[in-house]
């Protein structure tokens, strides 16, 4: 294994710019997510890596070595493609030893190694079958082992778990990401679910219209995101417009003195809040940041429940509460919430982070 | 109630439409067949009995053993030529963007709707016209009549492979180069036997288009190399009886069992 480079990579399709200045280092045995809405550019990035597409201008290492002129087949990095891409007129297992004859690895030596395989995706046996012939999760699998048995030097995973149902994306999610670690393999994974990345990788790569908005570990991105695009896209939040009066203290369009954890290395003039909707509490004892409004609206959400709060100011907030006592309970039913019910909401300076304004 | 009662009538409908097609696809197949063992000269029916002396017959006018063969050597070569070169254009209209890809597709595909006796004879001028410029004689030779089967069936060719190659998933290549195969390679082990079915189908399309066909053949045969379509034709104008059934017969067997074969090997109900 080994790690991968990207300086400065541009990928220009005519007017378009799909890809737009990545530089991105992966750490050996590192899994890192490119994450972003759905035409942001992340297949374009990771097609590239394999060598499927031509770099417009840039450079990509995998280990020393400069990759960014090389043939696909040169490059030994191993891909699950999203639609598996299985190869529909051979075995399951011939389909696992392509990629073994192709490095004329010697004959007595292919078996073994594709049983190997077979057995590290839990597909023993299914060896002699068409890839037809399989489910849904069963060619998922194949695909894995077919890109892992050649010992890449990265695995490329594109939305890798997009074709699955809801149940098997969650275990299929679980065995990728212990295989991965089990063979310490350096990975770059492409996904628009920002659940999948936040669970699975060790850095995220959150991506905006080709060009990298933050790169860091999913606490980092939820805790500390650099922008209002990353405070939006990852998680939810509340998004206070208006202007910073003083060191620590912002007053928002509708009149709301707000205090701010002070950075230093926030914007000075105009910007944004953001508020993690679950900082936020409903009553509470005194201190800054309390503001009476009203229960607009409740939404059940199973684990949770969110309230959407008009405060006075005419600023909506959303509010979330963990449902954490069992139901029925007599305080529960007191403390529950209805439309209408006049509430005030708080939350500490150190929940609200100060943003650049979005570019409009 | 009603709904139920509708939906019947519709189904006996479609049935009988069904069968109506069949019928009319098939009568002529049968009788052909039928008449093919009569044992009156003059057909008429019911017949007078039965014998096999018009396919003795078949065999002892030689002119049609010799249509034969000569109808099965330009479609075997028409049929390689024209598959070949239309494969080619094929992956040149799926896979490359080039200005005049729409019309070199509907160039291609034209010879399906130009009417053969009018396509023959603008060949018929186009080789006459080849002949007094560069000294290459076509008309009424073997190559002439092969490069005009080639041009009927490369609309097949390129019809079927370019419906089988669109229908190859990309990410497959790109499977294969990610593991190791070059360009080469990547068509050998992948491409290629993805559209097979493709192939195999637009091959016999080719061999039964060339080998039945009249039209276009009659304007660019020379003395002694008629085709069998032609001997039949020529055989008609001065005798009727069912000695051309039996020919008939016999062609009808060997299209009947080569789509046989063929469809073992890959179902042509899929590919066309
Ligand atoms: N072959 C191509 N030709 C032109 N534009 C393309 C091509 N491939 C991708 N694009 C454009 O590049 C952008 C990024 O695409 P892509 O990398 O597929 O996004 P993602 O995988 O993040 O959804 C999109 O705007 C898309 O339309
Ligand atoms: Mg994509």
């Amino acid at each position: 294994m080994s790690q991968v480079s990207l300086r400065r990579l541009v990928k220009r399709f005519g007017a378009v710019k799909a890809v737009d200045d990545v530089t991105l280092d992966v750490r050996e045995g590192e899994l890192v997510a490119l994450l972003g809405p759905s035409g942001c550019g992340k297949t374009t990035t990771l097609r590239m890596i394999a060598g499927f597409i031509a770099a417009t201008e840039g450079q990509i290492l995998i280990g020393d070595r400069d990759v960014t002129h090389l043939p696909p087949y040169r490059r030994n990095t191993g891909m699950v493609f999203q639609g598996y891409a299985l190869f529909p007129h051979m075995t399951v297992a011939q389909n696992v030893a392509f990629g073994l004859e192709m490095r004329k690895v010697a004959k007595a030596d292919i078996a073994p190694r594709v049983a190997e395989a077979l057995r590290l995706v839990r597909l023993d046996g299914l060896g002699e079958r068409m890839p037809r012939q399989l489910s849904g999760g069963q060619q998922q699998r194949v695909a894995l082992a077919r890109a892992l048995v050649i010992r890449p030097e990265v695995f490329l995973l594109d939305e890798p778990l997009s074709n699955l149902d809801a149940k098997l994306r969650l275990s299929v999610r679980v065995e990728i990401r212990q295989l991965q670690q089990s063979l310490g393999l350096t990975t770059v994974f492409v996904t628009h679910d920002q659940e999948e990345a936040l669970t699975l990788a060790d850095r995220l790569v959150v991506m905006s219209q080709g060009s990298v908005q933050q790169i860091g570990t999913p606490e980092a991105l939820y805790e500390r995101p650099a922008n209002h695009f990353v405070a939006d896209f990852i998680g939810r939040s509340n998004f206070l417009e208006g202007r910073v009066t003083a060191p620590g203290m912002f007053r928002t369009r509708g009149g709301l003195d707000v205090a701010f954890a002070d950075t230093g290395a926030s914007p000075r003039d105009a910007g944004v809040l953001a508020i993690r909707p679950e900082k936020v509490q409903v009553g509470g004892e005194a201190g800054p940041n309390r503001f009476p409004g009203t229960i607009e609206f409740v939404t059940y959400l199973g684990a949770a429940t969110e309230l959407r709060v008009r405060l006075a100011s005419g600023e909506a907030v959303a509010v979330t509460r963990p449902n954490d006592t069992p139901a029925g309970d007599g305080a529960v039913a007191a403390r529950a919430a209805m439309p209408g019910q006049p509430v005030t909401v708080s939350w500490p300076p150190a929940a609200a982070l100060l943003l650049a304004p979005p570019a409009a | 109630m009603i709904v139920s009662l509708r939906r019947h009538w519709r189904r006996a409908t479609l049935c009988a439409v069904v069968f109506l097609v069949y019928v009319f696809i098939l009568t002529p197949v049968i009788f052909v067949s039928w008449i093919s063992f009569f044992s009156n000269e003059i057909v008429s029916f019911p017949p007078e009995g039965y014998t096999l002396r018009w396919f003795a017959n078949v065999w002892e006018q030689r002119v049609f053993a010799r249509g034969f063969v000569m109808s099965l050597q330009v479609a075997a070569i028409a049929t390689v030529l024209g598959v070949s070169l239309g494969t080619l254009a094929s992956i040149a209209i799926v896979r490359y963007r080039f200005p005049g890809r729409e019309t070199l597709n509907m160039l291609l595909l034209s010879p399906l709707i130009v009417p053969g006796t009018v396509a023959g004879t603008a060949l018929y001028i186009f080789y006459i016209a080849v002949d007094d410029a560069l000294e290459w004689r076509l008309q009424a030779t073997l190559e002439g009549l092969v490069l005009a089967h080639v041009m009927l069936t490369i609309p097949w060719t390129v019809r079927l492979v370019t419906a089988s190659l669109v229908g190859i998933d990309r990410s497959v290549e790109d499977a294969a180069m990610n593991l190791g195969a070059n360009r080469w390679t990547t068509f050998r082990r992948v491409t290629f036997p993805m559209m097979r079915a493709g192939l195999v189908a637009a091959a016999l399309f080719s061999f039964i288009t060339s080998f039945e066909n009249l039209e276009l053949s009659l304007l660019l045969v020379g003395p002694g190399r008629t085709t069998l379509p032609i001997a039949i034709l020529q055989y008609l104008e001065f005798k009727v009886d069912p000695t051309i059934a039996a020919v008939s017969f016999v062609q009808i067997l060997l299209i009947g069992t080569l789509m046989l074969i063929t469809d073992r090997f890959v179902k042509l109900s899929r590919v066309v």
